[in-house]
């Protein structure tokens, strides 16, 4: 695996008002690492990766992509370097007023200058990836929270960014689709070489596709484990091993 | 033995005795049903009078019929007391689901408890005033983001689809014709008698056509229409807006590099300056329609007096106003909704909040333009 740094998390302190959510986050995410931010609910995953992606300002720390400092640069750069990355919403996050052919095909047409009958066949093969061939013309009001979870997917994937961001793939999907989803992982980690932030507590997902991990405690307000998470089954943290075994060990 | 038989001899109402055994330990015996149905005793009363030589508690619910949360919520009170107290507790008399429970909810303990305020009406008012102002800032950066997007606009480099923009222009417009003429048509009409009412004692009734025309046509017209656009439109716009904001679709569009003003806010902004000065004209002329109908047949003015009085008294500057105005209402209304519903929190709850803001502000901004652009026109002798 190749170890070259790709994004790196310094000293990342992310609070709201005087309400500290997270504290001397410290983590590096690799090329082609399949990233794990791991942690109890509430622990605050969703909000560090919202630093991350650029849509909140951390209190105090550095996001560096290729070691530039996010949160330092201009607009302009922070936009350039926004369109390297992919982020999947919990929810899906599909834009309600367009079909799913018109979300996937809407960041195609602003970035690049193919024919509408390339941006077709790249929306119809994003979505046979997910699943979902035949739902081009389908409003996201008429599909199931699973469906709209890999169509969310779908858009991240549409500009085979650099970093894909997903946040909690797996809730409320049924076990097939999440291994259909984390196998789709694996394929866009081996054949695309994108790097891959996972935000999840589903623990096969975890143990499954994680090439490193980060937990945040919800109790002490910070990361008290980092490295791979099968590993850390073993050798972590006591509390990292409580979570991931379940409260077994 | 000290007792507390609420109903006694009754099976389906709780029991409840303490027995004191040696110096240091309590045993405490509960019976019956202890379930929410029952008026339970209050927990801080059971250790009342026992005297500081109580170490131990223990229980005994060998006659227990049936317990459910009301059972729980009393022990684990109990449990709170004895820890304060320094009595050590020994569950093993307990059902074993209630000890599993106990235990679950000792474990699920936020690390941070808020605290409700419990502030006067004085100072809630004050912190309310406070934040509003500390919104000003944030008022101030969206219209600043406008701006720069309408820049973009006129050369040529915002980001939109035009669907979007005939959606909103279909929906503010056409759409909103019947309220506008039905509100129009009632002031109309209510201007018309008002003036009536007066002009009748010098006989100058065919005046009414003066007052109806300018008055709606210049003023009322664009006034009326605004406060309709923003219960009927700003609040749309909030709502939408907000909803996009709770499901996280903004955000998406940030992620992606596409100005969410640009794509969401400019169409709105343009649906509604557009739109809105039409409405006016059209307030306007229904309103004088209803001026005309009463002069006829309630004040014996003439049709055509009535007509050629209007024709006389309207100017071009009058509408020139009620255009203007009616196109700065439209971009107050739009500005507050869109304002609102980007701000929207992420729950349901503030959807709800942000649909309301959004009508307070756009009727505030309206009557306050109103007023400075009545002001100035004055001045201008306009």
């Amino acid at each position: 695996m190749n170890a070259v740094p790709h994004m790196e998390i310094r000293d990342l302190t992310m609070a709201f008002g005087e309400f500290v959510v997270q504290r001397d986050l410290n983590f590096v995410i690799n090329k082609g690492d399949i990233f794990v931010i791991m942690g109890g609910s509430g622990c605050g995953k969703t909000t560090v990766m919202r630093a991350m992606i650029g849509l909140q300002a951390p209190a105090k720390g550095a996001v560096l992509y290729d070691g530039e400092d996010f949160w330092s640069l201009g607009m302009e750069r922070q936009e350039q370097l926004k369109r390297r990355l992919g982020v999947m919403f919990q929810g899906g996050a599909l834009w309600s007023s367009m079909t799913l052919a018109e979300n996937i095909a809407l960041p195609l047409k602003e970035y690049t200058a193919l024919s509408p009958q390339r941006i077709a066949g790249i929306v119809s093969f994003k979505l046979a990836l997910v699943g979902l061939s035949g739902f081009e013309n389908y409003y996201p009001s008429e599909l199931s929270g699973g469906m709209k979870k890999r169509a969310g997917l779908a858009r991240a994937m549409t500009l085979d960014p650099d970093i894909l961001v997903i946040d909690e793939p797996s809730s409320g999907l049924d076990p097939l689709t999440v291994r259909h989803l984390d196998d789709l992982i694996l394929e866009l980690r081996d054949s695309l070489n994108t790097t891959i932030v996972v935000i999840t507590h589903e623990l096969a997902s975890i143990l499954d596709i994680g090439t490193n991990s980060v937990f945040l405690d919800v109790e002490t307000r910070t990361m008290i484990n980092t490295g791979n998470p099968r590993e850390a089954v073993v050798s972590g943290d006591p509390k990292v091993r409580h979570f991931l075994t379940r409260g077994v060990v | 033995m000290d007792s507390i038989r609420p109903h006694s001899g009754d099976d389906k109402q709780w029991q409840f005795s303490a027995r004191r055994i040696g110096d240091d330990l309590l045993e405490i015996s509960c019976a019956g049903r202890w379930c929410l149905d029952q008026d339970l005793p209050v927990a801080g009363l059971i250790l009342a009078g026992q005297g500081d030589s109580l170490y131990r508690l223990s229980f005994n619910t060998a006659q227990l019929s049936a317990w459910d949360s009301a059972f729980l919520v009393f022990l684990r009170e109990l449990f709170v007391i004895c820890k304060e107290r320094g009595i050590s507790v020994d569950q093993t008399g307990l059902p074993k689901g209630v000890c599993h429970l106990l235990a679950m909810a000792a474990e699920v303990s936020g690390p941070i408890r808020r605290r409700r305020s419990r502030w006067g009406l004085c100072r809630r008012m004050g912190m309310e005033i406070i934040k509003y102002l500390h919104g000003a800032p944030k008022m101030l950066c969206f219209l600043g983001e406008i701006t720069v997007s309408f820049g973009r606009l006129l050369t040529g480099r915002a980001r939109f689809r035009l669907r979007d923009l005939w959606w909103e222009i279909e929906e503010v417009g056409p759409r909103a014709v019947i309220i506008v003429s039905v509100i129009s048509f009632l002031v109309g009409l209510i201007l018309a008698y008002l003036g009536a009412d007066q002009l009748r004692q010098v006989g100058a009734q065919i005046f009414i056509a003066d007052l109806v025309a300018i008055g709606m046509v210049r003023e009322i017209g664009a006034l009326m229409t605004g406060i309709i656009i923003a219960g009927r439109t700003g609040a749309s716009f909030a709502a939408q807006l907000g909803a996009m904001q709770v499901n996280e679709e903004i955000d998406a569009f940030r992620t992606m590099g596409i100005s969410p003003i640009d794509f969401l806010v400019l169409p709105r902004m343009l649906a509604l300056m557009l739109m809105v000065p039409l409405l006016t004209l059209y307030a306007g002329f229904i309103g004088m329609l209803a001026g005309m109908l009463v002069s006829v047949t309630i004040f014996d003015v003439g049709m055509f007096e009535y007509y050629t009085e209007t024709v006389r008294a309207l100017e071009l500057k009058h509408f020139m106003v009620g255009l203007l105005k009616g196109s700065v209402y439209g971009a107050m209304v739009a500005y507050a909704g869109c304002l609102r519903g980007m701000q929207c929190g992420r729950s349901a709850e503030s959807v709800g909040e942000a649909a309301t803001s959004a009508v307070v502000t756009g009727i505030l901004l309206i009557t306050i333009t109103a007023s400075i652009m009545t002001i100035i026109f004055y001045q201008l002798g306009i």
